[in-house]
Parts: structure tokens; sequence; C-alpha cells
């Protein structure tokens, strides 16, 4: 299975992505330049963290525009995988891919610090491997990470089995506790933590390989 | 515009008869205005280091893994598998007390391009910062906006760039209140044949401005570190510069990415005296001159002069010298990254910086003469009564049970979570070990499959008591950070913050702490390959306390590491280097008497380097047995400290400790006495013997408990706390100070 990661000039979270897939899922990656209006011949998109543009005006308001990502929505309307992380999750929302916003951390400062999530669905390509309920430990780092949503949009969520993953003890002030949700196809997810940091025993944890491990088994499956 | 020379201009300059003299002997005329901006910015305390230059050379900068020492943008240390480190710290002190976030944030910048000018990816930065008392309750309010603007700016441009802030160290003071302290070190990995370095050569290769416009921001902000801080300087925020790390991150992606052509032949970042030091030195080092013209340089405001141009400290620009045909190779890479890149000038063989604006030259000087032949100061000196002052404790009153609880939740002890957690310490996916999970931050390098260890030290009570046994125990108790993770210390930069050297008390400062550091790094084998020189920290008369600030590195195999927090019950805990000793005089300095007798008097505690040494290697040896379930070294606040420390792990674990000593219970529980590395190991007789080969002694004080700690002496109860109580006070203590 071959992973695309995205690298917008500003993302800072590409080699990480890159890093995590091709030496700890052992899975080839290639970047993707944000200018490319094409992503090439690979199976699933990672977006990965960083501050795409800059993110002087809103986290992704810029990356929305660029090139890659009218590939990258083309790429998710013939259902392809898509996984936003952090600041690619930020971008996601942005570009219409996900519902709700992403907006200031409820104590207005930046926050790096390992969370308890809670598997809310293994009914999607990015938790299959996964048991729903099971609690990952993984690590956020973002100022700008507080999900945002009307009701309705939030009930549709729920109703949906759109969730993905959930804090356990909310870090950032996000609604219902919200740290991950699927697009309605549910090919393509944004999540704040960081799943790719936790994919070996050496950085504290390897529970993030379980959304990896999960695209890849789908993969196989499609 | 010809402006006349007056003794007034030139002392506006912060330039002596004297100096100006040598001026007008180097040029054989009048330097025009240009001119005079540019001598003063490069002959400023900041940018020629005139005070402590002849001091300097006393330390010890070579090695048998030193490839690059002083002198250039940073120091470069070979650890082995064909790639090289680079890594220095520097000082924004006066910057960001005059604007903190910014200050801050650019102290960060300028570091960072001094890594990657050499070719070298950044992969961390620590910080080692000092502020005034944030509970003052007339200076306080401004102490804590200083305190979170400094942090937030760290963590603006480090987050954004992308580089993990692994560690450091955060103290409070009264002597820093309008003089804080911002000290940055970064370091960055490459191959070793990819290091760069900032040297012009070939006449005739263009010379190429990268990166953001000029601005008028910044103009002259090396002379305003070069002086004191008066109640004029916070009219000087003008002078401080903005911080883009976005500009920064696009400038390290190009710029390494055009290294890799072949096609660039030396390069330098604009920091402190901006496009002046850039040419000059780069001109300098090669040997050659350089010649530019002022109307392509990019900027961001019309109507700019000469003087002002070459003075900006505008941000994120770089200087490189391409071979001259393969200048497109190096264009595109800046194109590809939105970067705008301009050819200004050429080198030339005569050896002239030569400026011109509108064709017409605005400025000739010789660039080996402006960069290398500052005024050189042997300032007068002579030791002040501060150190060694004989003040004996007013009264040692409160009670082992009621000091700790306060001690850990005193500023310069609590937790720093509130500072750390708005850094991102992990992106790049290396971080083994982040802040306050061991002594030292613990790297990986994934291109050589070794690790490296950092950690910042600086004591500025013991260097007022007494500066040259402050700044060898800088440098003992930096090495033993690295050392009580497993790692060899191998090379070290220095950040020296002191007052103004005219006075000659802050000179004999200067010198003898320059003076205890080359001992000790000498002693250590951890020469120092580059740094930074800070004077003038005082407002309004009043000096900071001498305060040098080590950065070393060490070297280590990957590995899970040894951690501070107990792990398991029924684990021994053994005090390797044994309780230790002090008396009244060397009890002065410890936070205990800051903290509870408000007090400060006598000499730092007594540190026989060699003692030290072998305490360092018997921990190494023990952590590479695996022997050590965790390690702790003995530093501020002593015994009863390190024990609480080490029990606020996720376990839960405390500790009963009983200690066979006749020091006064207060003095035993809290002194600060060096070479001492608290354990808890399930192997206590292999640890023993460890110890015993390098001649050190290694009491079994204790045993891990399931929960609390108590502390005995000679059966006698000193104190017994819940953890819970304890962690309470620790973890919340900087956020209370804070609001």
């Amino acid at each position: 299975m071959k992973f695309g990661v995205i690298v917008f000039p500003g993302s800072n979270c590409d080699h990480d992505a890159f890093y995590a897939v091709s030496a700890n899922l052992g899975q080839p990656a290639e970047f993707i330049w944000h200018d490319s209006s094409t992503l090439g011949a690979v199976d699933a998109v990672i977006l990965p963290g960083g501050f795409a543009y800059g993110d002087y005006l809103r986290c992704g308001a810029i990356a929305k525009f660029s090139p890659v990502m009218k590939a990258v929505r083309r790429f998710a309307s013939d259902g392809g995988l898509v996984l936003g992380v952090c600041n690619g999750f930020q971008i996601l929302v942005e570009a219409g891919l996900l519902p709700g916003a992403l907006i200031r951390n409820r104590g207005l400062k930046f926050i790096c610090r390992e969370v308890r999530l809670t598997v809310e669905t293994a009914d999607s390509p990015f938790t299959c491997a996964a048991r729903k309920g099971q609690i990952l430990r993984l690590p956020i780092a973002h100022g700008e990470g507080c999900y945002f949503a009307d009701e309705r949009t939030l009930d549709e969520l729920e109703a949906e089995d759109r969730i993905a993953f959930r804090y356990d003890g909310n870090p950032n002030g996000s609604l219902r506790d919200i740290a991950g949700i699927l697009s309605r196809e549910r090919n393509v997810m944004g999540m704040m933590p960081h799943p790719e940091r936790s994919t070996e025993p050496l950085m504290g944890s390897s529970d993030g390989l379980a959304v990896f491990q999960s695209m890849l088994r789908a993969a196989v499956r499609l | 515009m010809s402006v006349t020379m007056t003794p007034e201009l030139v002392a506006q300059h912060q330039l002596s008869t004297d100096e100006y003299r040598k001026i007008v002997d180097i040029l054989g005329r009048e330097p025009s205005y240009t001119e005079l901006g540019i001598f003063s910015v490069m002959w400023s305390e900041h940018c020629s280091y005139k005070s402590s230059r002849l001091h300097l050379k006393k330390l010890p900068t070579s090695g048998k893994l030193v490839v690059q020492g002083p002198g250039e943008n940073a120091g470069i240390i070979d650890i082995g598998g064909g790639y090289v480190i680079a890594f220095k710290i520097e000082s924004h002190n006066h910057p960001s007390f005059i604007e903190p976030f910014q200050g801050a944030a650019t102290g960060v910048g300028g570091i960072l391009r001094d890594i990657f000018t050499m070719g070298a990816r950044p992969i961390a930065v620590l910080d080692s910062l000092r502020f005034g008392r944030l509970d003052d309750p007339a200076t306080g309010a401004r102490n804590r906006r200083i305190l979170s603007g400094v942090v937030a700016g760290i963590a603006h441009y480090g987050n954004c760039f992308g580089v993990p802030t692994v560690g450091g160290e955060c103290i409070f003071e009264p002597c820093y209140d309008g003089n804080p302290l911002v000290n940055v070190f970064a370091l960055g990995v490459c191959r070793k044949e990819d290091v760069f370095y900032a040297r012009a050569a070939g006449a005739g290769n263009p010379v190429i401005y990268v990166g953001a416009r000029t601005g008028r921001d910044g103009i002259h902000g090396a002379s305003m570190a070069s002086a004191e801080f008066t109640e004029e300087s916070k009219q000087k925020r003008p002078n401080v510069q903005v911080g883009d790390p976005f500009m920064e991150k696009l400038l390290l992606e190009a710029c390494l990415e055009a290294m890799q052509t072949g096609a660039i032949v030396g390069i330098q970042d604009m920091g402190a005296a901006g496009l002046t030091c850039s040419t000059c030195e780069m001109g300098s080092r090669g040997g050659v001159g350089i010649e530019i013209e002022l109307d392509r340089v990019p900027q961001r405001e019309t109507g700019m002069t000469p003087y002002e141009i070459m003075l900006s400290e505008s941000q994120e620009r770089m200087l490189l010298v391409a071979e001259k045909g393969r200048e497109d190779e190096v264009f595109r890479v800046f194109r590809k990254w939105g970067l705008e890149a301009v050819e200004i000038g050429v080198v030339t063989s005569d050896g002239q910086m030569r400026v011109r604006q509108h064709g017409a030259v605005v400025a000739e000087i010789p660039a080996r003469e402006l960069a290398d032949e500052a005024p050189l100061y042997d300032r007068p000196r002579a030791l002040g009564g501060a150190g060694g002052a004989a003040c004996q404790p007013s009264a040692l009153s409160v009670t082992v049970q009621d000091a700790l609880p306060s001690l850990l939740a005193s500023p310069d002890l609590c937790s720093k979570r509130w500072i750390w957690e708005q850094y991102d310490y992990q992106v790049r996916t290396n971080t083994i070990a982040g802040p306050e999970r061991t002594d030292a931050a613990i790297l990986r390098i994934k291109e050589t499959g070794g690790s490296i260890a950092m950690s910042l030290d600086g004591n500025g009570r013991y260097c007022y008591l007494s500066p040259r046994e402050g700044a060898r125990l800088a440098v003992a108790e930096c090495c033993r950070n690295l050392s009580t993770v497993g790692a060899q210390p191998v090379a070290a930069t220095n950040c020296l913050n002191f007052g103004n050297p005219e006075r000659p008390e802050i000179m004999a400062q200067l010198v003898e702490a320059i003076e205890g550091m080359a001992e000790a790094c000498r002693f250590f084998d951890t020469p120092i390959t580059g740094g930074n020189v800070s004077l003038y920290n005082e407002t309004l008369g009043e000096g900071i306390y001498p305060t040098p600030v080590l950065g070393i590195v060490g070297l280590l195999k990957t590995a899970a590491p040894v951690t501070i927090p107990f792990r398991n019950p029924g684990r021994a805990v053994v005090l390797l280097g044994g309780v230790g000793r002090c008396d009244d005089t060397r009890f002065g300095g410890t936070t205990y008497a800051k903290e509870i007798l408000k007090q400060l008097w006598g000499l730092p505690p007594a540190l026989d380097l060699d003692r030290e040494k072998r305490v360092q290697s018997a921990i190494r040896e023990i952590v590479a047995a695996g022997l050590a379930e965790s390690a702790h070294d003995l530093s501020d606040g002593g015994l009863a400290v390190a024990l609480a420390e080490c029990s606020f792990g996720s376990a839960g674990i405390g500790a009963a400790v009983d200690l066979a000593s006749d020091l006064r219970p207060e003095v035993l529980a809290f002194h600060e006495a060096p070479s001492r590395i608290l354990i808890s190991t399930a192997h206590p007789g292999k640890v023993a013997a460890i110890a015993e080969r390098h001649g050190i002694e290694v009491p079994v004080v204790g045993v891990t408990i399931e929960k609390g700690i108590e502390i005995r002496q000679r059966a006698m109860t000193l104190g017994s706390w819940e953890i819970a109580t304890l962690k309470a006070a620790y973890d919340g203590a900087l956020e209370s100070y804070v609001r």
C-alpha cells in the first residue's frame, strides 16, 4: 500500500508521517508537493501537521486554495482514503471535506501533551484495527484544536457514527470531547492528536499504529 | 548626503575617541556617516567581544571530536557514522526585556539560522531563562508579563518552524527584574561532508541575497545590546525585530536544498548587524573583498538610506556566494520555495567591503580590519566584596517537615510544565526524553542510530558568591546531568551573561568565571566550540548576578531512557556519592537559604573535580549495565527535593530513607553539595561493586514504598509526607504565580 504525504511549504510533520508509515508500518511512501495538480499512484493520502502557509490568517484558510487540494478533493470523492492530522485536520475542515471548525484552545495556549483517546467507532477504514471503546495514548500539539460545530452538525455526527475519537479528559474545550471525525462516506478522517508520533515504543507509545494498520487493512479489503 | 563628523556623533555611536582614531587610521581619512554606522555595530561589544576576547582565549576549544571550534556560526562535533552535529547558545536578553514576545521569538530565529547556515537541520532547542520575582509587589506584574511573553514567543517561533523545544531551565531572582535573560540553545545534524562555512571565495562569484525584505526594524540592535538599560531604553522598542517563523522555515528548506546543488560557495545569515556583518565577515574569513549595490537589495520601505540598509536587523535573511555561471541552479530552488533571491554584488580580490548606492560608493572599508581588527581591551578588574561575605544565617528554625512543601512550590524548584507544555517538544519524532522526565533531554539521531543528550545549566547565586567556583559547578552539574542518563559529555557551548565590563568588579567576575569554566571544561574534556557573551546586563546601574550558562552535549546509545521517577516498590534507594558534607558557609547559596531564610551568604558548595569525575564515570557504567531503575542527580534543593521529584511519577511510588549523618537536619535535607546521584535499583550489590571500583561510596539509604515519602536521621523522623500533597504543590505552583 502506497501512502502519499502532502507537503505544504510550512508542513513540519511531513517527515514524521513519512517515517511512521515507511519505517514503522513498513509501507512505501512518497512526498507530494503542494503545487502538484495530481497525486500520482497512491492508495492513501496524509495531510500532515504544521503551519501550511504560515497560518497567520486562519489555520488552513489559504491551504484550501492550493492546487494539490483540488486533487485531494477528487481523490476523496472517488473514495480514496484521506487522513488529516492536526494542521491536516484544520485544512480538511476549511476545504469543506469535513464539517465544523477548529478554533483556539479554550486555555488560549498551545498545548503539547499526551492525551487519552477513546475509539468511538471501529466501523471506519481508520479505526477498523482497533476496538470500539479502546483507549489510545497519543500526543496533541496544537494551539487551535478546539472542535466546534453547531448542535445539528454534532447530532448528525453522532447519529451517523462519525465521531472517530473522543478525548478522555478534554484538553482544549472541544465540543462533546471530539478529537477526530469521519466524512459521511467514511473515507476521510481528521484528528487533532498525532498518531504518527506514537508508532514505536521508543517514542513512549505505539498506539498510533492502530490508525495506520487500519488503513492498511481497509486498503487490502478495497 | 554629507554629514560632518563631530565628537557628539561619534559618542552617539558608542565609539570612544581612541576607537574613532583607529577608524581614521584604517581608512586613511574621516569615515562617512554610513561608514561610522558600520564601524559602530561591528565594533560594538555584541559583535566584537572587545572586552571578553582576550579572556575567551583561555577556554579549551579543541578535542578529538571537534570539527569546528569558535569563529563560525556554530561549533561542530563529529558524532560518528559520517554525521556531525552543529550547536550553539545565544542570548536575546535586551530585546526580550523591551518586547518579550518578539524579542524571544527572534532569539530563537537567530540561533536556528546559525545552525542551518552550516548545512545542519535543526533538531532541538533548549532555553535557559531568568526573570524577576513573579510575586514581587512592585515588579511582579511586569515580570509575569515578561515571562508569559517570552514563553509565548519561543513557542510561536519554534512550534511553527518545526523544531522541538526539549528542555532548559528557568530561575527567578530580583536581580533580573529589569533585565531578564533569554538564552537559546539550538542543535542540528548533517552529513560530515555537507558542512557549509561562512566564507566568501572566488573573485567574480555572485553575492546573492535571499529571504525577507530589508526594513527599518532593528537598526542598531547590536549596539543596543551593548549598553546598559535606562528609562529611555523602553523607547527603543522599534529596535526590536519582528519574527516570521514561516519565512524561516522556507529559508531552512530552500537553503538545505540549494546547498545540495553544489553551486554554493559560502553562506551566512544576517543576524546582529545584518548586511554589514555578513558581508565583511564572509569577506574577511575568505580573505577576499565583497562589493554590493544597495539598489538591488530587496526593500520593504522606500527611501531607505545606505546607513539604514546596512544596519537593519530585519529577520529571516541570508547572504550567500554562488559559483559564477551556476546562479540559476540556486535561483531555481529559491523560486520553488517562493523566496526572493537577488544578486546584489560580487566577490572581489581587493579585500575591500565596498558598498554602492545608485552606482556611487557610499562605504569602502577593508573587510578584515573591520571584522577582525576591532579594539581589544584588557579592562581593569577588582574582585568586589560580595562573594565570600561571611554573614551567618539568622535562624534555621523551619523544620524539614514544613520546608519541603514550601521549597517544592517555590518558583525555582516547582514544575515548569506551564512553560514546556506550550512548546512542541516532540515534532520530528526523535524525542526519547523531553522536559522533566530525565536530568538531560535525549534525542535519537535517526541517521546514525545513536542518541545525543543535552543539558543547560547555570547558577547565578553560586556565581555571585564565587564566579570561579560557580562556573566550575555549572560545568560539573551540566556534565552530571548528561552522565546520569548514561551519556558521555563531549562538547560545550557557553553564554556569558554579565553586567557592565567597564566596572572593575564586573570585569573581575567575568574573568574569574571564564577561568573557572576553562579549568572545568578542560578537566571534563568538554571543549567550548562556540557561544556568546552578553554584557551590560544592568538596569539603572544595578547589575545582574554573574550568570554564565553552559550547554553541554553528550553521546549515548539509543535505548529506553533511565528516567527520574521510582518505578517499583521494594527497591533499594542508594545515594551514589553519599550524603556529602556541608558547613554553614557552604549552605548560604542553597535554595533553602534563598526561599526559607531569604538570605545569601558565604560560598557555593565545595566541588572536588576529581571526585565528581569518578561519580560520573560510575553512574554511566551503572546505567549502561542496566542496573538503575531510576536516577536523578542532587542539585537545587538537595536530597529532600530530589527524593520528592523521584516520587512524582505516574506509578506513585515514594521512598522511606534513613540517613546516617551528623549534619543539622535542615542542612542534611537541603544542602547542595555536588557529586551525588539518587538511584533506585534491584541490584544494590552490583551497583556498590561498580561504585567501589571508582572509589565512590554508595550507601543504601532506604527503600521505595507504595506511597508516601519519609526522611529519617538515625531513626529520628525529620518529615513524612503524602506524595499527592507534595505533587499538588509542585505541579500547580507556577500557574498560580502567573495568574
